[in-house]
């Protein structure tokens, strides 16, 4: 009985076969280690983000004159509202975490490379709408950094030439940010993006499972059936959907099926995530400043503005380049060229050897200089700008463009060591 | 069904102008969603002109004004103030308040039509804080100048008149919104037509 509605379904929508695919039969390389816990803890976070966000909306009051006392409402009066609400503002804080972690594991083992370009695309894609709904968001409880910290952002599109300022009014609705910016914001936070960004998600996965995934040695594991690799008995072990071997055409070797090996493994990362995610929510919410900054509990007021006015953390790697540049207009295109630049790590690598294992000793130390100099832009877009800092955030913000420039130089004809015939 | 060979070219013609007829429709529809995020009727209400009095003010006091949501200045500048303008004018990115920040009528030395009174826009060129009004403790910021406006967000400095100093991020001086007397007391902001 239970059968012969399993084979209905599955002949008018091959449920089961999908799920072989995508998940049982699914060939993943065998040495996956802790950095490839982030992409299934980006998941996580999303789907809390989606939860938690749902039962918000239920008492927010999206407009200027309701926003920040609905909030309050929320942490004092809702039962488990503060739960809900902390969960939502450190989420935010952890998808970035977990996100920028996932990129980092992505330019170690030259995950964007050949045939990954798309892939990565869409990873960034992805990490832009991010950011764009994670500024919405902080603008909702409509406090004093969501208002000034709203005003900064909005006036970046101000420096475009000629369109500028008819684009920060259009994109206001005001003349000033207001209620009109506040309720379309809440309408693009809850539903657009969201939206977006699921379907973003889909995207980047059907794009990873169709080139497969890469690994830390950075080499094939579906590899063409000429006799140039041969089967062990443990890769013959395992069941691998046919469509990965591509009719014969390809072996595949040192893979073990996603579920239940990597399911499992996940979990592993899902307990020790969830035990750091918990702390921060029942005892340091606030993140110490910097997951709720402390002029947010205070209502939104366009006549006073905050002694100083900085971004949430993961924005000001960003924001320190916008900053360090004297001009506005220039500094806007620097900022955004960070990205832009990021988004086009498969052309500015010009290498073959994916894997930081195996490259150059130049490049280990390349990225070494990129990482320090990320953070570091992150820890000076937090403070105010002195002089001092600001040639302190020039600096940093050359070092970061310098990680471009010169692996696209040494990667046209690096001396990468040999690479493993099997992996590692 | 038909057994006539397929005429491309119509095929084609036919492609084409259900594709641009369609197009033509797409845009029609953007319209709406596009000038919908455009400032309501009644935000533009709200950004009509508002009026201040200021026969109460006392000389180096401020006062700040709403309009269109944003904090607008009026300040009764000391004498001192005003023969400070001519001594920062060295150490200025526009002294002459070439940009056009202001109208034409307000594009000198004291950027207003009183001297005394000055009447801008407190919101920082750079990035849209509001800065803080030093009456007596500029020299902190700036050497031997005792009277401006310093921004808190990023280290922005202005003088008495608005004009923005050398070496810091805002690039221009602050707006001077468009303004007229309507008696010695009585100051419309966000209206001119008529004066000068």
């Amino acid at each position: 009985m239970f059968k012969n509605m399993m084979s209905w379904i599955e002949y008018r929508l091959p449920f089961m076969d999908k799920m072989n695919l995508h998940v049982v039969q699914y060939p993943a390389p065998k040495n996956f280690n802790f950095w490839y816990f982030f992409g299934s803890l980006a998941i996580l976070v999303l789907v809390n983000q989606i939860l938690t966000g749902v039962w918000l909306t239920m008492n927010y009051v999206p407009s200027a004159e309701g926003a920040f006392a609905s909030v309050e409402y929320i942490m004092r009066d809702v039962e488990y509202g503060w739960l809900l609400r902390y969960m939502h503002s450190t989420g935010a804080s952890a998808f970035f975490v977990v996100v920028y972690l996932h990129m980092l594991r992505g330019m170690m083992y030259g995950s964007y490379q050949k045939p990954r370009e798309l892939l990565w695309i869409f990873g960034m894609l992805i990490f832009l709408v991010l950011m764009a709904e994670a500024f919405m968001g902080y603008m909702l409880p409509w406090g004093q950094m969501s208002y000034w910290g709203a005003q900064v952002i909005i006036s970046i599109f101000g420096v475009i030439p000629f369109v500028g300022d008819d684009l920060t009014l259009w994109i206001r609705g005001d003349y000033v940010i207001s209620g009109a910016t506040l309720n379309r914001f809440f309408a693009l936070h809850v539903i657009a993006l969201p939206l977006v960004l699921v379907i973003l998600v889909f995207l980047h996965i059907m794009a990873l499972h169709e080139v497969g995934s890469n690994n830390p040695d950075g080499i094939d594991i579906k590899r063409d059936n000429d006799g140039s690799v041969e089967q062990t008995a443990a890769d013959k072990k395992f069941t691998f959907h046919q469509y990965f071997t591509r009719g014969g055409k390809k072996i595949i070797v040192d893979a073990i099926p996603f579920h239940p090996y990597y399911t499992v493994k996940d979990l592993v990362g899902v307990a020790g995530f969830l035990l750091i995610f918990a702390f921060v929510i029942f005892f340091a919410p606030e993140g110490g400043g910097y997951f709720l900054e402390k002029p947010n509990f205070e209502v939104a007021n366009p006549m006073k503005t905050p002694d100083h006015i900085a971004p949430v953390w993961y924005f000001t790697p960003f924001y320190a380049i916008l900053r360090a540049i004297p001009d506005p207009l220039l500094g806007a295109v620097a900022m955004f060229a960070a990205i832009i630049a990021l988004a086009l790590l498969p052309w500015i690598d010009r290498g073959t050897v994916r894997s930081v294992r195996y490259r150059c000793e130049l490049h280990r130390w390349n990225l070494v200089v990129f990482c320090i100099s990320f953070v570091a832009l992150g820890v000076l877009g937090v403070l105010p700008a002195t002089p001092t800092y600001t040639l302190f955030s020039q600096f940093f913000s050359f070092t970061y463009f310098a990680f471009f420039g010169l692996l696209w130089l040494y990667s046209k004809n690096e001396k990468t060591k040999p690479l493993p015939v099997r992996l590692t | 069904m038909s057994n006539a060979p397929v005429d491309h070219g119509r095929r084609r013609f036919l492609t084409i102008a259900t594709s641009v007829v369609g197009g033509v429709g797409a845009i029609g529809v953007a319209v709406p969603f596009i000038a919908s995020w455009n400032p309501s009727e009644r935000a533009k209400q709200a950004g009509a002109a508002v009026s201040a009095d200021i026969s109460k003010l006392e000389p180096g006091q401020l006062i700040r004004v709403e309009w269109r949501g944003k904090p607008v200045w009026i300040v009764k500048r000391t004498e001192q103030m005003l023969a400070q303008l001519a001594e920062t004018e060295d150490r200025l990115r526009d002294p002459g308040s070439e940009v056009e920040q202001q109208p034409a009528y307000a594009q000198n030395r004291h950027r207003s039509i009183k001297p005394e009174i000055l009447v801008a826009v407190g919101i920082c060129t750079h990035l849209g804080c509001s800065p803080t009004y030093l009456p007596d403790d500029f020299a902190a910021q700036t050497e031997g100048i005792r009277s401006g406006f310093f921004c808190p967000c990023h280290g922005s400095k202005f003088d008495m008149a608005g004009r923005v100093f050398q070496g810091v991020p805002a690039p221009a001086n602050l707006v001077i919104p468009p303004y007229m007397y309507v008696d010695d007391n009585t100051i419309l902001i966000g209206e001119d037509e008529g004066t000068v």
